[in-house]
């Protein structure tokens, strides 16, 4: 058993000291070459046009100008990627025949400085003939409207019909069946560091070198390398030390790191690009906006028999990968914490002329847990039941783990209730119930809400297939796929210093501190004697398909092979100690940092003596042991398994949990949500690091805030975007972060050498569910539930108004109807009036953003 | 977002500065504290030939009082005026207005001047300008003139200065002692510019009300003046009723756009909502 001196302190971020004395290195500051050109793109102002032409000439006759890089070029000399659907959605790296989004690259400018760059691109003339505009994922489904992909007949680019067990019989069985319509906004993660590449193109050696903030999959290697048409094994992914931050967006880079290298190897010069602000809210990616009706079927007890997803996910013009994952990457947790073994999917995803999305912190399970959370809470009320005891009674119980779920996910471990419980005693739940009593009798609107999800980390890949048919997996043609891999490296050097070479690329996430606490405890060192790189380099470290940074794979996965390539090195120097002292190595112990026989007596050797001598006389080591001091490990889960022909899958590898409560007040004159209590308790097994779980913690719930209050791309009835600026894209910040009270429960992972578990995105994935849950029990007794997300001022308001004006029109007697009406299924109506809220602002939307951003 | 080619000027006096805009004829933009002006020059929404910088004219920032009221150097950052013992002395409202100004960084470059001769609408300084009645000064070839609030916000950050003069100064009466005052803003973050804002100020005489001034911000395309509210109040006192009546009254005089962050009829009634907030603030802090 190692010991655990370092893993589950708060030890300080090792990367803070450069990060806050502005000594990090991100890709603007990465100079890895002299000579380099900056390139400025040409995005499309249509929504939806046809490109009928090009002309250049007059901004390559400008100074400075390198070249111009147009769609023509593109189509020309690049593939467009493969996409995760069969249907023939031809998706390259800039739009080619027409574009599909406002924002979509058109064409690439590359100059001898950004300025020029910009200069240049703004002559660069594109002849564009416009065409009919589709944004709302359930209108381009009508027969009569525009399609953007002719060659789909369509904008439908994926449609899956799910089903486990035997949903029907579980809704002709049911006491109750509810159903409500839910709509979760689109947006994305707004990192501070914006996406940027740099692309390097060696003609002699038909080399192509590119440096950029990409977090993996890595998958998008090959896919890249197929598009520029080179082997892989001349293209080179650089991902520089330091990137800030990404939340799965800067998964979706790789298009850009296509255009760019397209653009060097075509001007024969470096060609660096750094995406701007605006560039990044019009086009870089987001997750989707999603309407989603849900059903329910359950007992008069409150049990769940089954469930009803309808979804329809708008992916914007295009479908990149990986997407659908949208739809899909939650598989195998879909039922969340319930036991409830009946469910069918019917999944459609939506082309629409939006901006293009992909994952974002949480991908897909704040859509889900909104939804779920939502109509838990409303088949409590319809069965006279406290939102904890619907809950309590529909949970998968502690003894039942690893607990097989019907989509086929293995939750590895876990203690739900007790987690639960710490949330309520935690927040106080019978006295916030007390209190909102007394509020509601003084005419206050003050609610509670719940919400607990599922926390699924690192992917398996596998899961992106369960978009394709059964019947397509069963061709012989047909490759299945799954897994999730990690490596890392551990060398000792011949003074005993030992250094960490990951194949991770940290976005923030503290991976050297982490990394430094695993192999202080294992080799027994403290952390600072252990220096951490990571720097992915695809052609230096080891890796593969699933590689990377992203579904909160470090905490479970790179955490498993950092401490497996530990103890590798461990075992060696064990052996070679044994072979020194000539004892068995089974009469030897690693501790304290020295080879030691066990028991305690006879000689030890520390690894700074058995380094030195392993290093500096190879004749010392045992026959046929392999020399250098060094150990890689690979860690794959066997868990990860493709998808089966019922479209069960392990979408996941590990499962933590999470429970919330939150208590707000709703200021029926301002529609002011104010947070006064937030409780979140989590299990994500074996916490390594508390401090940097709490940052996580804390930022995924303001993330999943700025979802449900802020946050939305919200597009005027032509497809322009109206919050191209953070003047209009509201972002919470540290004047908006509620105080969050945090706790953990521990049920360690089998599935792990260390019994972690993945917690990056975290209540970024219950946050929407848990206040739109508190605020529709504020207003319940204006008979206001929320279903659409983001809850703005003025939407809220306006419901609040409606039925504040009903209530004050009706006398008494008419009031009591009222509430009779409400109580016996006149919600739904209620509710569904609140989702049209959207129409209402999509109809205040043409009246565009903001005057000041009008020129003076 | 790179800003297209401009020439930069930094003049050391301000007869130096008004030369160079004469010299562009129009063509060129005063740049302050440059919190508006940057980003809309980096996203070319501006494209003036030159910039002519005033950061580099030390006149032009100061607090002095003088006679009954306080003058501003156009340059004074909001940062000096949210600490400055005359303004929290003499014009505090413009002290408790200054709190909803941005953020930290963007008080720290942001000026007097430049927040009102931008014209923001929804920003706090023109609200204040037009709830005090203050006035300001502005200097062109042809040589100074007065501009009263009420006559210097035309529309949308459009104000009655002419492209060859500049800001130089602003003024404000000093609120006597005793007076209350209050701003109430509602936005959706903390240092956004507001939904609706409303600056209140009131002279008490027991429960009579000498004098009452409300201004708006965020409520139209220019400040509003909403002076037949303020009649109710110096009508019928400060009691409960006659503040209902004044906040119903606001709602009237007000016309407000729409945009993403709040519709016409939300902003309307915030009016109303925080007309009646201010009012009872601004009562509890007067005295007489």
């Amino acid at each position: 058993m190692s010991e655990t001196r370092w893993i589950g302190k708060a030890v300080k971020r090792v990367e803070d000291a450069r990060l806050l004395t502005g000594r990090g290195t991100y890709i603007d500051d990465h100079p890895p070459l002299a000579n380099i050109w900056h390139a400025a793109i040409v995005r499309s102002p249509h929504a939806h046009a046809r490109i009928l032409g090009y002309d250049t000439a007059a901004a390559l006759m400008m100074e400075g100008v390198g070249g111009v890089i147009t769609g023509a070029d593109v189509a020309r000399h690049t593939k467009p990627f493969s996409v995760g659907v069969t249907a023939p959605v031809h998706y390259y790296c800039a739009a080619t025949d027409r574009v599909r989004f406002v924002g979509e690259p058109v064409a690439v400018v590359v100059a001898r400085n950004r300025y020029l760059a910009e200069d240049a691109a703004e002559v660069v003339q594109v002849r564009y003939d416009p065409l009919p505009v589709v944004l709302d994922p359930e209108r381009a489904l009508e027969s009569d409207a525009p399609v953007l992909h002719e060659a789909v007949g369509s904008n439908l680019a994926g449609h899956r019909r799910l089903v486990y067990g035997d949903p029907d019989r579980a809704f002709r069985e049911a006491d109750v069946v509810l159903d409500e319509r839910f709509s979760f906004p689109k947006y994305g993660s707004t990192p501070i560091e914006t996406y940027g590449v740099i692309a390097k193109w060696d003609p002699l050696d038909g080399l192509c070198t590119v440096w950029s903030n990409f977090m993996g999959p890595f998958i998008m290697h090959p896919l890249t390398a197929r598009v520029l048409g080179l082997p892989e094994n001349k293209l080179r992914f650089i991902v520089p030390p330091d990137i800030g931050g990404s939340f799965g967006i800067k998964s979706s880079i790789y298009p850009y790191i296509a255009l760019i290298a397209l653009a060097a190897m075509r001007t024969g010069v470096p060609v660096k690009w750094i995406e701007d602000r605006r560039e990044h809210l019009l086009a870089s990616s987001s997750g989707t906006d999603r309407v989603a009706y849900r059903e329910v079927a359950a007992k008069k007890d409150g049990t769940i028999l089954g469930m009803r997803f309808r979804w329809l996910d708008n992916v914007g013009g295009y479908i990149r990968s990986p997407e659908p994952g949208c739809s899909f990457r939650p598989t195998g947790n879909f039922v969340g914490p319930y036991r409830f073994q009946h469910l069918e999917v019917d999944a459609s995803v939506v082309m629409t002329n939006k901006s293009l999305t992909g994952p974002n912190r949480g991908y897909a399970c704040g859509h889900l847990y909104f939804e779920t959370e939502g109509i838990m809470d409303r088949l409590a009320d319809r069965l006279g039941l406290d939102p904890v005891e619907i809950r309590r009674r529909n949970l998968v119980q502690p003894d039942q783990f690893p607990y097989r779920t019907p989509t086929g996910g293995l939750y590895d471990s876990g203690d739900y209730p007790a987690a639960l419980d710490r949330a309520l005693e935690l927040a106080r739940y019978d006295e916030l119930r007390r209190e909102q009593a007394k509020a509601r009798a003084a005419g206050r609107y003050f609610g509670i809400g719940l919400a607990l999800a599922v926390d699924p980390s690192v992917s398996n890949m596998g899961y992106v297939a369960t978009a394709l048919d059964p019947q397509f997996r069963a061709k012989p043609e047909y490759l299945p796929k799954s897994g999730a891999v990690d490596s890392a490296t551990i060398k000792i050097d011949p003074l005993g210093r030992v250094i960490a070479i990951l194949s991770t690329t940290p976005q923030g996430q503290g991976h050297q501190t982490v990394v430094s606490q695993i192999v202080a405890d294992e080799l027994g060192l403290v952390p600072q004697e252990v220096t951490v790189v990571d720097e992915m380099d695809t052609f230096t470290r080891v890796w593969s398909i699933s590689s990377g940074t992203y579904s909160s794979r470090f905490g479970s996965v790179g955490t498993s092979a950092v401490a497996l390539a530990a103890r590798k090195l461990k075992a060696k120097l064990v052996e070679y100690a044994a072979h020194l002292m000539d004892l068995p190595a089974e009469s030897l112990e690693f501790r304290d940092g020295a080879v030691r026989p066990r028991g305690g007596k006879g000689p030890a050797y520390s690894v700074k003596d058995l380094a030195g001598r392993a290093h500096w006389n190879t004749e010392s080591l045992p026959e046929g042991m392999e020399p250098a001091l060094q150990a890689t490990a690979v860690f794959g889960f066997t868990v990860a398994k493709a998808v089966d022909a019922q479209d069960r899958v392990n979408s996941s590898n590990t499962y933590g949990f999470i429970a919330e409560v939150m208590a707000v007040e709703v200021d029926p004159d301002t529609a002011a949500i104010k947070i006064l209590r937030y409780v979140t308790v989590h299990d994500a097994g074996t916490i390594i690091n508390p401090m940097i779980a709490e940052g996580q913690i804390y930022g995924g719930a303001l993330h999943g805030l700025g979802g449900a209050l802020y946050e939305e791309l919200q597009y005027d009835d032509d497809g322009q975007l109206l919050t191209g600026t953070f003047m209009d894209y509201l972002v919470p910040t540290a004047s908006e972060a509620p105080t969050i009270d945090i706790a953990h429960i521990v049920s360690p992972s089998p599935l792990t050498p260390l019994g972690s578990k993945g917690l990056g995105e975290s209540s970024s994935m219950t946050a929407p569910a848990v206040i739109a849950n508190a605020v529709s029990d504020a207003l319940a007794p204006l008979g206001i539930k929320i279903n659409d997300l983001p809850m703005t001022p003025t939407k809220l308001w306006t419901i609040i108004e409606r039925a504040r004006s009903r209530e004050r029109s009706s006398d008494a007697t008419s009031r009591a109807a009222n509430i009779e009406r409400a109580e016996t299924g006149d919600r739904s109506r209620v509710a569904s009036g609140a989702a049209h809220e959207s129409g209402d602002r999509s109809r205040l939307a043409p009246i565009s953003g903001h005057p000041r951003n009008k020129p003076a | 977002m790179k800003p297209p080619k401009f020439e930069y000027h930094a003049p050391r006096t301000v007869d130096e500065a008004l030369a160079l805009l004469g010299r562009y004829g129009g063509d060129a933009k005063v740049l302050a504290g440059g919190q508006s002006l940057m980003p809309l020059l980096n996203f070319r929404l501006a494209r003036p030939a030159a910039l002519v910088d005033l950061n580099r004219i030390p006149s032009l920032a100061f607090i002095e009082e003088s006679g009954g009221g306080v003058r501003l150097g156009a340059m004074t950052r909001q940062r000096t005026i949210e600490f400055s013992p005359v303004i929290a002395q003499r014009v505090p409202l413009l002290k408790e207005a200054t709190r909803w100004v941005g953020h930290l960084p963007i008080r720290t470059r942001g000026t007097v001047g430049g927040s009102i001769a931008h014209a923001d609408p929804s920003a706090e300084y023109p609200a204040v300008l037009t709830a005090l009645e203050g006035e300001v000064v502005a200097r062109g070839a042809k040589g100074e003139r007065v501009i009263k609030a009420a006559d210097l916000f035309q529309t949308y950050l459009t104000t009655n200065l002419t492209p060859d003069e500049i800001l130089t100064e602003v003024r404000l009466p000093a609120m006597a002692a005793g007076t209350g005052y209050a701003l109430e803003e509602f936005a959706r973050r903390h240092g956004d510019f507001a939904i609706i804002g409303i600056a209140a100020v009131v002279v008490r005489d027991g429960q009579r009300c000498k004098t009452a001034r409300l201004a708006t911000a965020g409520a139209g395309p220019v400040p509003v003046r909403l002076r037949a509210a303020e009649e109710i109040l110096e009508r019928d006192g400060l009691g409960e009723a006659a503040i209902d009546a004044a906040a119903r009254k606001a709602t009237e005089l007000v016309d407000p756009d729409s945009d993403i962050h709040g519709s016409a009829d939300y902003r309307r009634h915030l009016t109303g909502v925080l007309t009646k907030r201010a009012l009872v603030r601004a009562m509890g802090v007067a005295r007489g």
